[in-house]
């Protein structure tokens, strides 16, 4: 089942920006896409609204192309799990994962071979006498994906729901929910801040910010080719560095192919290296992060950091020159909008003069 | 090092004084005049054994006041925990004004018995009290609502339904507040209707507060009387007479303080073992988190 946002707009008082700023989105059947964007972006308030558990102030929202913005939450074919679980303390794990056919009175037997099936997909089988709160995070996080499995619902709608769990655990569950919605053919809308989640688990990421999408894109398009300023400075860890260019010019270097209209250029930490000419820049410090060392640079106006293999990176305070490719410059402008370098940029470089 | 281990008990000192003076003290005292009879003019007083005990719950009066009280408690403690919890569901919704009616409602609790039943006393008035102004406009006569036996222990009930509940009310909003959205929200997505989420998930797990307001509730039920004094005074012919109440007029208008020994030996008994059934049976059904 898809799910089709049709620019969807939130505005939750009279005086308040929009929560959700016309958003249109397509997510097509069996997808995972992920909504991701800093917290107070809107993401969260666009997963409830395509839940039904708030309603947009305009917009449609269609699911498999029935429009359902006004219908209620349950008339929706739609399963969420939410950040918290939403277990119900007071019942076992079995009863948690029945409620739902309990409240639509499902035959018992019938219950019962659905209950088998979903506690065998999710290996809860040993633990459906527990109560929630004898559960472990991971645990009970299977049990709110059970709630969802049992109601056989095509559409599965995730709230932040790794961000209760230690590191260890969320890498385990990224692959188990992967796993379970190629294996159901899920479509999933799934909520969260955390980039690497975003990106090791989507098929497709939304990048939004201030309640706007910023850009709709496979992670490694959103990666290699950021649509705006924001969606550079978000994506990737570290995130591309930023220099501002002063009339096509970095502390006096000029990239080679600078669009006019550029404030920015963006360079990723993995593109830079140090090399015998290019951006001439000092040595301020040094991040070492095991694998790899971070050496944190400036340039005039601009900080930015280069990205080496190992522990060796220059002491602080050398003067080094800071060299890229051309094909890893990403320019912006002053509004935040990407601009393609010039095309003749290769011939015009500072290394090339004519 | 024989000063250091005196500190604990000395910290301990001031409530233990305070709950030996007033409570244990005074009980064992009402226990040992039980077992005597009441000193009167040149007649000392004798030591009879459980003869007061004997003697009370043969007494048609006595047990008339404990049928009173078991009615009484039977019939207040649900039906305020009932409206408690109905109110606290309807003044949790967002509705315009919620604060005002949350205020309304906690209005009888901060109002001094005494001064609650003065005001039912006007709306029972027979003839110009305004339950009967407005039942008259419907063309029904005029009632003696405190004055028949028939209707006079349910009007005082109803006084006490309408001090309790709003009390209750709090402790139960309190409770679903503690609530995560989240529960109500999984809930609907499951098709479940606002009554379902009451029976399956609110009830149980404010269970933990119902008990505990059944508890106050059940010593209020014994405990409070001002409003006896108020409104009946104990008629008519002993239909409101409650078992505190009648202790007291044993005690302080018929002075057979022995009597009064007995009957507060009796209520003591009774509010022990409700509390321990209350304890040991609800707890177990309790869901605490």
């Amino acid at each position: 089942m898809s799910i089709t946002l049709n620019s969807v707009t939130k505005i939750w008082g009279r005086e308040a920006p929009p929560a959700v700023d016309s958003v249109s989105l397509d997510v097509e059947t069996g997808e995972f896409v992920a909504l991701l964007g800093p917290s107070g972006c809107g993401k969260s308030t666009t997963l409830r609204l395509v839940a039904g558990l708030d309603e947009p102030t305009s917009g449609r929202i269609l699911i498999d192309g029935r429009d359902v913005t006004a219908a209620p939450a349950e008339a929706r074919g739609i399963a969420m799990v939410f950040q918290n679980y939403a277990l119900f303390p007071h019942l076992s794990v079995r009863d948690n994962i029945l409620f739902g056919l309990q409240v639509r009175r499902a035959p018992k037997a019938e219950q019962a071979e659905r209950l088998e099936e979903a506690a065998a997909l999710l290996g809860l089988t040993q633990l459906l006498d527990r109560k929630p709160n004898a559960l472990s995070g991971g645990q009970q996080q299977r049990v709110a994906l059970g709630r969802a499995v049992v109601a056989r619902r095509k559409v599965l709608l995730m709230d932040e729901p790794l961000s209760n769990l230690d590191a260890m655990l969320r890498q385990e569950m990224r692959q188990e929910i992967r796993a379970l919605q190629k294996k159901l053919g899920l479509t999933v809308l799934f909520v969260t801040h955390d980039q690497a989640e975003a990106m090791s688990m989507a098929d497709r990421i939304v990048l939004m910010q201030a309640g706007r999408v910023v850009q709709v894109d496979a992670p490694e398009r959103l990666y290699a080719r950021p649509a705006h300023e924001f969606a550079a400075r978000f994506i990737g860890a570290p995130p591309m560095n930023l220099l501002p260019l002063d009339k096509g010019r970095v502390a006096g270097f000029a990239p080679r192919g600078a669009p006019s209209g550029a404030a920015w250029l963006g360079v990723r930490p993995e593109a830079m290296r140090f090399a015998e000419t290019g951006l001439p820049a000092t040595v301020e410090a040094r991040d070492y992060l095991g694998a790899e060392t971070l050496a944190l640079c400036a340039a005039g106006p601009a900080r930015f950091s280069v990205r080496l293999a190992g522990a060796g990176a220059p002491d602080p305070g050398a003067a080094r020159a800071v060299a890229w490719a051309a094909e890893d410059q990403h320019f912006f402008a002053a509004d935040g909008r990407r601009l393609e370098p010039e095309p003749a940029a290769s011939l015009m470089g500072e290394r090339n003069p004519a | 090092m024989k000063r250091r281990a005196l500190i604990p008990y000395l910290l301990l000192a001031p409530g233990f004084v305070l709950l030996a003076a007033f409570t244990h003290w005074p009980t064992i005292l009402s226990f040992w005049s039980s077992l005597f009879t009441t000193a009167r003019g040149r007649r000392p007083s004798v030591f009879v054994g459980g003869e007061n005990y004997a003697a009370a719950l043969s007494d048609p009066i006595v047990l008339k006041v404990l049928w009173n009280s078991a009615l009484y408690a039977a019939v207040t403690i649900p039906a305020s925990i009932a409206l408690a919890f109905v109110m606290a569901l309807w003044v949790n919704d967002r509705l315009p004004g919620r604060g005002f009616a949350r205020l309304a409602y906690f209005t009888p609790t901060i109002l001094p018995m005494v001064a609650a039943a003065n005001i039912w006393l006007f709306f029972y008035t027979p003839g110009f009290g305004l339950l009967d102004q407005v039942l008259g406009l419907f063309g029904i006569p005029s009632t003696n609502w405190l004055g028949s036996d028939q209707s006079a222990l349910w009007a005082v009930m109803v006084v006490a339904v309408w001090k309790e509940a709003g009390f209750f009310m709090i402790f139960y909003l309190a409770a679903f507040q503690a609530v995560p959205p989240s529960l109500g929200e999984a809930a609907r997505l499951e098709g479940c209707g606002r009554w379902g989420y009451v029976r399956r998930v609110l009830i149980p797990l404010v269970a933990p507060t119902t008990l505990f307001i059944a508890v106050n509730a059940l010593i209020n039920a014994f405990r409070v009387v001002d409003h006896i004094f108020i409104l009946t005074g104990g008629g008519p012919n002993n239909a409101t007479n409650l078992l505190l109440f009648h202790i007291y007029e044993t005690g302080f208008k018929f002075w057979d303080t022995a009597g009064a020994a007995t009957l507060t030996m009796i209520l003591l008994a009774i509010l022990g073992a409700l509390a321990a059934v209350q304890f040991f049976l609800l707890e177990r059904r309790t869901h605490y988190r």
